[in-house]
């Protein structure tokens, strides 16, 4: 781990996306704050529209945000330059949703794994790049002996590995997996749960878990962020979002989940309607269009977040009224 | 004589017998494989089990568990080269009279299909033709399967899409898929699906693809619907959480064959098979647990991953990857009852 540094791994500060359309300004990410401490297994959560993936992209600049800045360990990462960038991306990696498309079917499992040590300049020879590559296969619970093996021969779940393992070749500090367990059979997922549990206990890494499952959110992250229409809805430890939620979005996306605990089942409150559109969000808060509490004051301002608690915020107006 | 009589008239020289008076659909060791040049699939093997009127039975599985093919075997809509190779699937008609469909004509089929049978599907879009508004869809299968004009199809397209909550239905109906939402395409697809008052709905994952909140709202409408109308739901899905909202039977499926059958709750306060317990394990919101730490207690993921349908395991196909393997699980082995109408595929559970 670094030592350097203190204080939280990423700060992002007012992150905003807007994506131009012969329809319209698609704003898909507005005001987005929070920080990514150190070592950390943090979840985004949030539905179809939420932001979640720009969010992740953005934070890599694999899409460049249009406001806001991304503080990586110390550097505004939206300000570097394109070798600033690329020395920049050896720390952080990301691992995809889809284990099918994410690999090159042509391409062997040892290239796969080694191309990211060759463009970063690891390992002198190939005998040395492929000892790394079996170290990795080794780790995240492949053999070594799949080395010469094409992504095909693999299950979904191996696939998962064997991207994991290519984006811990360049040892990074920071992993985003982004729907990482989405396409994965339940018991399949689990052994991946597992897996990212290991390498941030074993690795020391900071892990941003995006998903849209907020179960699996609450069982494998310390910290999560809720995500509505492109805004922060609310922010905390997984436990006190959890067993408190603040935001009436967190509420009603906790009650909707399909529980097999009878005693565990809340009270269902079904949300009416969809999300709004991106292209036109509703003004003020933007769950107040389906929001069971809204009053006419949620129209007129953007509500910022509230203190539940010193490190649970959420972004309701209404906070502690209902 | 009217459309729907005839349906009934082309009948339907299979034998139904064996269907309990109160049973809409019996499933009887029923076998489909997909036979290629120089291999098969053996996708189904041996799977019974029988759902009573206006009742939910959810099949639950994983990929390649055979549970999607299980549905496309009932309705006739197996594609080449699948085939029923075994075992009978009764039925019973509106008219009472049961009938069992493995043996029944094309034309028949096409007869149940829709008017007596009707099926969603987990995606809305590709259900729904992108070139026609929501209304002509419904109101095609309304005047194709009854005895009635173009304008009392409309009316009626209108109140069925009252009838699934679709708000504005009287403007609504004019709009075209690509108009609405998710949510609001899986509305107008159970709309479809109920346009002829069908005695079985089999949804086949319809709320997989839809977000949580918006699930929530369809397993509520076809929770109200069922209650309202006495439809008998067949269910597909592999996620435990739904099966707990909505079934009241439940059959799990593992590589191609029913591992466990149990009413609901039976299922998950006792679950017998391996499988299921394997399963339930790896949920995480079933796994508040924590150790003396305060730490959360590790998921129990299933080691390994399923056989190849080409390349099964002679007995049990879970012995590759069951924690309580033993030699005789080499053996085949059969469903039988492990409690009250509880069954399950492990003789080693079943004694325990």
């Amino acid at each position: 781990m670094n030592a350097r540094s203190e204080g939280p791994l990423v700060s992002i500060e007012g992150l905003g996306k807007t994506f131009p359309t012969s329809a319209g300004d698609v704003q898909a990410l507005s005001d987005v704050t929070f920080n990514i401490e150190r070592g950390s297994l943090i979840g985004l959560v949030g539905e179809s529209g939420s932001g979640k993936t720009t969010l992740g992209r953005c934070l890599l600049r694999l899409v460049e945000p249009t406001a806001g800045r991304v503080v990586f360990d110390g550097t505004d990462i939206t300000a570097l330059d394109q070798r600033g960038l690329k020395a920049m991306r050896k720390r952080m990696q990301i691992i995809f949703q889809d284990p099918f498309s994410s690999l090159n079917p042509r391409m062997r499992i040892r290239q796969i794994v080694g191309e990211a040590l060759v463009a970063h300049g690891i390992g002198r020879n190939r005998r040395e790049r492929d000892d790394i590559v079996a170290g990795l296969l080794e780790e995240v619970g492949l053999s070594a002996d799949h080395m010469g093996r094409f992504p095909h021969e693999f299950s979904g779940g191996q696939r998962q590995r064997i991207g994991i393992a290519r984006a811990l070749a360049v040892e990074p500090e920071f992993i985003i997996a982004d729907e990482s367990v989405s396409a994965l059979d339940v018991s399949v997922q689990a052994q991946i749960l597992n897996l990212l549990q290991d390498l941030r206990d074993r690795r020391g890494l900071t892990i941003l878990f995006i998903a849209h499952d907020l179960s699996v959110v609450e069982y494998l992250c310390d910290e999560m962020v809720v995500l509505y229409l492109g805004r922060v809805a609310e922010t905390g430890p997984s436990d006190d979002v959890y067993r408190l939620p603040g935001h009436p979005y967190t509420r009603a996306l906790l009650s909707a989940i399909p529980t097999i605990d009878p005693e565990g089942r809340q009270a269902r409150q079904i949300l009416a309607g969809d999300i709004p559109s991106p292209l036109s969000p509703p003004s003020g808060c933007v769950f107040r269009t389906r929001c069971p509490h809204a009053i006419d004051a949620c129209a007129e301002k953007v509500p910022e977040p509230h203190s539940i608690s010193s490190r649970h915020h959420a972004a309701c107006l209404r906070l502690g009224e209902i | 004589m009217s459309r729907s009589d005839e349906a009934t008239t082309d009948r339907i020289s299979a034998n139904g017998q064996g269907l309990a008076p109160d049973e809409v659909l019996a499933v009887e060791r029923l076998s489909t494989h997909f036979v290629y040049k120089n291999r098969t699939a053996k996708v189904i093997r041996d799977v019974s089990f029988r759902l009573k009127k206006g009742r939910t039975l959810a099949i639950v599985g994983e990929s390649g568990s055979g549970k999607s093919v299980t549905s496309l075997s009932i309705m006739g809509l197996l594609s080449e080269p699948g085939r029923v190779v075994d075992g009978r699937i009764l039925y019973r008609l509106s008219s009472g009279e049961a009938v069992d469909l493995t043996g029944a004509s094309k034309r028949t089929m096409r007869r149940i299909r829709g008017r007596e049978i009707s099926m969603i599907f987990q995606e809305p879009m590709s259900s729904l033709n992108p070139l026609q508004t929501v209304g002509d869809q419904i109101a095609e299968m309304i005047w194709l399967h009854m005895a009635t004009n173009r304008a009392n199809a409309r009316k009626r397209a209108v109140d069925l899409l009252r009838l699934v909550e679709i708000p504005g239905a009287e403007r609504r109906i004019d709009d075209y898929p690509h108009h609405m939402s998710g949510g609001m395409r899986q509305r107008v697809m159970i709309a479809m699906a109920l346009a002829c008052d069908p005695s079985l709905l089999i949804a086949d994952e319809p709320t997989t693809a839809l977000d949580v909140t918006i699930q929530a709202q369809i397993l509520d409408l076809m929770r109200r619907l069922q209650g309202e109308l006495d439809m008998s739901i067949l269910f597909i899905t592999h996620d435990m959480g739904v099966v707990a909202e909505i079934a009241d039977d439940v059959a799990v499926m593992y590589a191609g064959v029913a591992v466990e059958q149990a009413p609901v709750r039976r299922l998950f306060d006792a679950p017998n098979h391996p499988y299921t317990r394997g399963l339930l394990a790896s949920i995480p919101e079933a796994n508040r647990e924590r150790d003396d730490k305060g730490q959360r207690v590790r998921l129990t993921a299933i080691p390994g991953t399923v056989p190849s349908l080409y390349d099964l395991p002679p007995g049990c196909p879970f012995e590759t990857r069951c924690a309580w393997r033993e030699e005789a699980c080499l053996e085949p082995v059969s469903l039988e009852p492990c409690g009250p109408d509880h069954l399950s595929r492990c003789w080693k559970m079943r004694q325990a």
